[in-house]
Parts: C-alpha cells; structure tokens; sequence
C-alpha cells in the first residue's frame, strides 16, 4: 500500500540526527511493548508480514506522527483484535494456546524465523540480468517501494525461493517466489544530477518484475 | 509538510506526552499487559526474559566481532563473504532478524550504507535493536536518495569517485557491513580491533575509528 510507511525519496524531514550513548529505550513502557510483540507473535497466530501490515495499516499522518513503539503498540492491538483474543471469553486455555516460557526464550530467538523454502519453480532470472520493476500501486501489503517501481536494474544476487510478503500478510499462504538483489543506477532512480558511481540495491521478487 | 505535523483532533499523538508518567500510552500498554497475562497468553517471566535479551545480552559488540575477526582472519573473512548466515553462526550469533545474513565489505572503491525505507529492518543478532535515527523518517527516506548528504549529518565524506552502495532491506535478508581496517593496526589483537568498530561503522554511516580516537 501506498502508505506513510514507504519513505524512499520523501523530502523535508529535515537532518538525520544521532544521539550520542544513545539508550536502548527511551521510556520503560517501551521496553513492554517490544516484549509483549515478541511474546505474543510467539504463539504463532501470525506471522511477520501481517505483523508489519498492522503497524503500516493506518492513516500516514498516525504513521509520521508515532514514535515507533507507539506504532508497535497499535499494531498489536490490533492484531489481538483481529484475533478476537480480547474477547471476554477467551484465554488461552479457550484457544489452546501455549505461551512463551521464560526458558525458551533464548531458543526461540535463536532459531528465528528463515523465509527462505523450496522454489514451486525454476528461478527466471540469474545474476547479470536486467529486469524491470511493475508499476502497480496495490492497496494490500508490498515491499516493492514506489521509488523503485517501473525502474530497470539488474540482478546482483540470487538468494532462492522465499515467503513472498504479499500474499503471506492476507492469508493466502506463504506462496514462495525467487528473490533476488537488484542494482538500479542512481542516475536512473533520481535524475542526471545525482553521482553516476553510486547505486541502490534492494531485494525483490520474482512476481515484482515486468 | 512540516517537519512535525500535528492532528490536533487527537492530543495524545504527540510524541512528547508519552514521556510524562501517566500519559495514555503508559496506561495503555499497563491495561494491555495485565490483560494478556490474566488471559494466560503471556508468561511474565517471558517477558522479562525478553526484554532482558534486547536490553543487556544483544548489542553492537557482537558485530564489531564479527568485523575484527574478519580483518584479522582472512579465512573468516572469505567465509563471511562467501556465507555470511553461517560464518557468523560460527560466533553462536543467530536467529530472529538474523536469518540471511550478507556481509557487504566497504574498500578503496566501494562504501556501504544498510536501510530499510518500508520498515525498520536491521540485523538483531549482530547490532541489537536500531537506534531511533534508524527507525525515523529523516534516514529512511533521504538516505536512498541522497546517500551523501545523510553522511555529511554524520560528519563523514566519501570522494566523489568513489561508489556509494545503499542496500534497502526490503525483504527477510540483513546487512551487515564490513568497514575498512583503519592505518596503524598491524598485528592488533581480535579484542584490540574490536574496540575500533563502532555501530554506525557496521551501518555505513561511520567509518571505523582510528587508533587514536580510541584508549588501548
């Protein structure tokens, strides 16, 4: 979607400022949020795109205005929602679901979450190719940014078959597609001005070209 | 657009009254914890766990040995190039938002710089959780599009001849950046080296410190 999410080459947000010692939180209620997302995605009621869909899903003047664990907070709401898991009635034992113990904590984030899975087909494309990105604007959940839409590159990695996010965040399967890492010139993305030697990569899949 | 736009029909998106004690955001995610442990759907000692992980055991240390090996190893170094999942496996750093890892090297050609401009997508294992630049809108729509005025903000200048190479992680892959050796560190110790990588030098938006900007 075309949201506040998707900032390539938005302009007037003023200098990147870096906070010197910078501590991991800045309030403790953020460190409850992270910990309350990562304990509930845990039960595995959804996954990592439907997750990012949540916090994305909203008018982008919420977006730009949020802190980010402000953003994280309404995005868990509501996928609990979503998952009527606030119901009066439900609990875990009601959907027989296990919580995240203490000592599997440093396991389960050890293991992670891979995306990559067995290709449905052969990959299209090999390194040294050049591709050209659709121009679609979809309402649903992509990572193909508007800044790199209808731009030619050229494929630089081959990283094999993963979950393809546009179908696994609404519930149509994880429907694998090849993912590669493409290299548009800046001239190209940006215009003549900008310096001929330097260049943006970005990983795309397969059903994301022309 | 400004800078800071406000809605002023909804007072409590602002980002500075979340700081004040009671604001509704603390009452909020207060309400929210209580109800999801009540539920049994959250395990308290989980959750400290969790935060404990993020806050005191994961940070940008790992990284910075990951890099010092490299540069004292050239076998590790080719590993690392080569798999970067696996090689960095080797130092048991793994898992959540580290599952595809590529190591990009800067050189005498080449300088590297990591975003995500849909999301806030950043190497777990390796760096810990990103620092708010990272995760804000000034870095990640500017730097894909004028990558070296983002690091004239970090006091940093690369020649004009050399290729600024931004990686926008837009999907499950992480980027790990390999900054150059500085001068003067022959025959440094791995834990020596290590002092002189610096998060945003693992970024891109840092250079590696030199060894006199750092007590040995």
């Amino acid at each position: 979607m075309n949201g506040g999410q998707d900032l390539g080459g938005v302009m007037g947000f003023g200098p990147v400022i870096d906070e010197p010692n910078e501590p991991w939180f800045h309030e403790r209620w953020e460190t409850r949020v992270l910990g309350l997302t990562l304990a509930m995605g845990a039960l595995g009621l959804w996954n990592i795109d439907k997750g990012r869909h949540a916090r994305e899903n909203r008018p982008p003047s919420q977006y730009l205005n949020w802190s980010y664990y402000r953003i994280w907070l309404a995005g868990l709401e509501d996928l609990l929602n979503q998952n009527n898991l606030l119901d009066k009635a439900a609990n875990a034992t009601s959907r027989n679901l296990k919580p995240l113990v203490a000592d599997k904590v440093a396991a389960t984030l050890a293991r992670g979450g891979p995306s990559n899975r067995t290709a449905q087909a052969p990959a299209r494309y090999k390194v040294g190719d050049s591709i050209t990105t659709n121009n679609e604007h979809r309402e649903h959940h992509t990572r193909l940014p508007r800044y790199l839409r209808g731009q030619t590159g050229e494929i630089v990695i081959v990283h094999g078959a993963h979950v393809f996010p546009d179908c696994s965040a609404h519930d149509k399967g994880e429907n694998p597609q090849w993912l590669y890492t493409v290299r548009f010139k800046a001239t190209d993305l940006w215009g003549q001005d900008k310096n001929p030697n330097d260049h943006v990569h970005a990983d795309l899949w397969e059903p994301y070209f022309v | 657009m400004t800078n800071h736009p406000h809605d002023h029909t909804h007072p409590h998106s602002h980002d500075h009254e979340e700081g004040s004690a009671l604001s509704d955001t603390v009452l909020r995610v207060r309400a929210l914890e209580t109800l999801l442990t009540e539920k049994g759907y959250v395990d308290p000692a989980a959750l400290d766990e969790l935060i404990d992980t993020y806050e005191h055991k994961v940070g940008p240390r790992n990284g910075a040995a990951v890099v010092a090996k490299a540069w004292a190893d050239a076998d590790y170094r080719k590993r690392l190039i080569s798999d970067a999942t696996a090689a960095i496996a080797e130092l048991d750093f793994t898992g959540r938002q580290g599952e595809h890892m590529i190591a990009v090297e800067n050189t005498d050609e080449i300088h590297n710089m990591v975003v995500c401009t849909l999301c806030s997508c950043y190497p777990w294992p390796v760096l810990g959780l990103p620092p708010v630049w990272y995760k804000s809108p000034p870095y990640r729509s500017r730097v894909v599009i004028d990558p070296r005025g983002v690091l004239a903000d970090f006091g940093v200048t690369v020649p004009e001849s050399k290729e600024v190479r931004v990686w926008d992680s837009t999907a499950e892959v992480r980027y790990l950046v390999i900054p150059q050796r500085p001068d003067g560190t022959d025959g440094w110790s791995q834990e020596q080296l290590a002092e002189l990588v610096t998060r945003n030098s693992m970024i891109g938006t840092g250079l590696a410190l030199n060894p006199d900007e750092v007590n040995t």
